[in-house]
């Protein structure tokens, strides 16, 4: 008998990205709603980059996250709500508010090899009696033993579960399970692993199956893979694959299909794909969120949204740096610049 | 006369700094483990050093009139009154803000003869003076900052409390920039070889603010910090954008910094602790010459 898997929906978290921070109370509420109908125990709702997100360097939110966060909790009657948090950006002051307005999870997301800036989190978090969740971002960029130790710092501060977190989408098939592996031997029975996928090369749903059979017992995905690159794993093509190999999840794929089709479909404003630009952030390692401000700085430069995007996985820049692509764009106008002179002299 | 109170990187650094001081007198370096290598290499400069702490400090002869403190919040917490009591002012390194926040080109000479100076953060010092040379054209509703650091020049002082990192920062900026309301970031990124540390600077603006003049006003600024801090520099022309909805119809100014260190003691790339370490030997100067003032008055 295979151990279950907790399918937990990001749809209204990492969504935010691809809705550029757009969500309406009533999109929230809908969602909810819907999720916690299909029997999903624990929904994250946050600005995309988390807790205080709503910035000129991550976007603005339409609705105050908090309103948002508020409205989750009204409508879910089984589900926990959680809320997202990055050190440097949100903080414990944001993390109570949070708390308040009755989100019973938080989880608390570093670069893969700076989990001790969490340690403060955590400990609050755990005083707040709220359940924890560690988040180590762009793990590719950290080998298995390394990423260990880092899980080993979150679970000593108080995380119940470490994630791998595939954010640019580039971690391929063992690349994935030896992580989740790793994690599994290091902390056995202190906390649990989890796995969250980006479709940027497509293989979120692979991947998150081999981390379940490395260890993962939680999993991410969102409905209709909303979120941010090429979006993540498919909440009810998680469902309906794990259904289909006789792993348990307690969710129903049929009221989740439901929910992807006449929830969450019909508002989303563009279908998440995986272009040229998602698939070179896959590739290049690049921070999926990096997408819409990259195309955004592309079109307010006049240079390939792709071209800024390698360059920011050669200079490996991590979750957080979005300002970079302003400064890349401005880099690449300006080496163009002789370019098109001598170009002018020809003609 | 001074007393550097902390040997760690950054009173290292400091103490090469101010060896270059014709004002600044460093006497003294204080720890408080006698197996600090910070005060093996200050007694090395020929500058007295103790791990006796500060105790061993107001019990010289001689006590000095200036302390710059670099050790922890706490510490200066407990420190302060003491050297008030003792009549030494204080530059404080740390969290602890128990005097007014400081920043050279901004506020200095508002509180030169105040008893306690505090020195905020390093991405304050960094890109307080941008906010502020933009709030003194223009109304600024709102100033956000995003500091990048090496991994490795993020000590664990600020990973275990790095919260305060952003709530001081951010109020740094209102309270001295000029903002109405601020908002910092850290980011700590551990690529190899080090990034040196980059800040970037957006200011929420009227759509009919005068470009040019906030333009002309953040490079007269830039190069007023550079008197100090010679690897401040903008790495591109500051970038303005129209008003957009999203931004409840404000336009806005993008300024695109890199803080390159001297490399005195620290490398150059932890350019985050050299513009600590440099605001504080510039505060320290300009103190220490009202200091000499007062003195040659009373004489």
């Amino acid at each position: 008998m295979t151990d279950p898997v907790r399918i937990v929906d990001t749809t209204l978290r990492d969504g935010s990205h691809a809705m550029a921070h757009r969500f309406t109370e009533q999109h929230v509420r809908d969602t909810v709603r819907a999720l916690d109908g299909a029997g999903v125990s624990l929904v994250e709702v946050s600005h995309g980059d988390g807790l205080g997100g709503s910035t000129f360097n991550y976007g603005f939110s339409l609705v105050d996250e908090r309103a948002l966060i508020a409205a989750a909790v009204e409508e879910a009657r089984q589900a926990r709500i959680a809320v997202l948090l990055l050190p440097g950006l949100g903080t414990v002051t944001d993390l109570r508010a949070a708390a308040e307005l009755g989100a019973g999870a938080v989880r608390i997301a570093t670069h893969c090899t700076e989990a001790d800036v969490s340690v403060q989190h955590f400990t609050a978090a755990r005083a707040l009696g709220l359940e924890t969740v560690g988040f180590l971002m762009l793990s590719h960029m950290a080998e298995p033993e390394a990423l260990a130790k880092q899980a080993r710092i979150m679970a000593d501060a108080g995380c119940q579960c470490v994630y791998v977190v595939d954010s640019a989408g580039a971690l391929i098939l063992e690349d994935a399970s030896d992580r989740v592996a790793a994690i599994v031997a290091e902390l056995g029975d202190d906390a649990q692993v989890g796995y969250h996928g980006h479709q940027n090369l497509s293989f979120g749903v692979a991947n998150s199956v081999l981390a379940h059979r490395a260890g993962a017992r939680q999993i991410d995905g969102s409905l209709v893979a909303l979120g941010a690159g090429a979006g993540n794993s498919p909440t009810e093509v998680l469902a309906a694959t794990f259904d289909r190999l006789g792993v348990g999840t307690g969710v129903d794929k049929d009221a989740l299909m439901d929910a992807a089709e006449n929830v969450v479909k019909p508002f989303i404003t563009r279908l998440p794909v995986m272009d040229r630009s998602s698939i070179v952030q896959g590739f290049g390692g690049v921070y999926s969120s990096f997408l819409l401000h990259a195309e955004r700085a592309a079109q307010r430069y006049g240079v390939p949204a792709h071209e800024i995007l390698y360059r920011v996985g050669e200079r490996r820049y991590v979750g957080g740096q979005e300002d970079m692509i302003i400064d890349i764009a401005l880099e690449l106008v300006a080496e163009k610049r002789p370019a098109e002179r001598e170009g002018a002299v020809g003609a | 006369m001074a007393a550097i109170v902390g040997p760690g990187n950054i009173g290292t650094d400091l103490l090469a700094k101010l060896q270059h001081s014709e004002r600044v007198d460093v006497r003294h370096m204080v720890g408080v483990d006698p197996a600090s290598e910070g005060l093996a290499r200050a007694e090395a400069l020929g500058v007295q050093a103790s791990a006796g702490g500060v105790d061993w400090l107001l019990a010289r002869d001689e006590t000095p009139d200036l302390v710059f403190d670099a050790t922890s919040a706490q510490a200066h917490l407990a420190a302060a009154p003491r050297y008030a009591e003792a009549g030494i002012r204080a530059v404080d390194l740390t969290p602890a803000a128990t005097g007014p926040f400081t920043c050279p080109v901004v506020n200095l000479q508002e509180h030169l003869d105040a008893p306690d100076v505090n020195m905020i953060t390093c991405g304050g010092q960094a890109t307080i003076p941008i906010v502020h040379a933009v709030s003194s054209v223009t109304a600024v509703p709102y100033a956000e900052i995003v500091a990048s650091v090496s991994s490795r020049s993020a000590g664990p002082g600020t990973r275990a409390n790095i919260d305060e990192f952003t709530e001081t920062t951010a109020r740094g900026l209102e309270v001295v920039g000029g903002a109405e309301r601020g908002k910092a970031i850290i980011i700590i990124n551990p690529m190899d070889p080090p990034m040196i540390m980059r800040d970037t600077v957006f200011c929420a603006l009227d759509p009919d603010a005068d470009r040019a003049a906030v333009a002309q006003s953040i490079h007269d600024t830039v190069r007023r910090v550079q008197e100090y801090v010679p690897g401040y520099t903008l790495k591109a022309e500051p970038q303005f954008d129209d008003p957009r909805p999203e931004w409840n119809g404000r336009a806005r100014v993008g300024v695109f910094l890199e803080v390159a260190g001297h490399g005195d003691y620290l490398p150059t790339y932890a350019g985050n602790l050299d513009i600590m370490t440099a605001a504080a030997a510039r505060v320290g100067e300009l103190m220490a010459e009202r200091i000499l003032e007062t003195k040659a008055v009373h004489a």
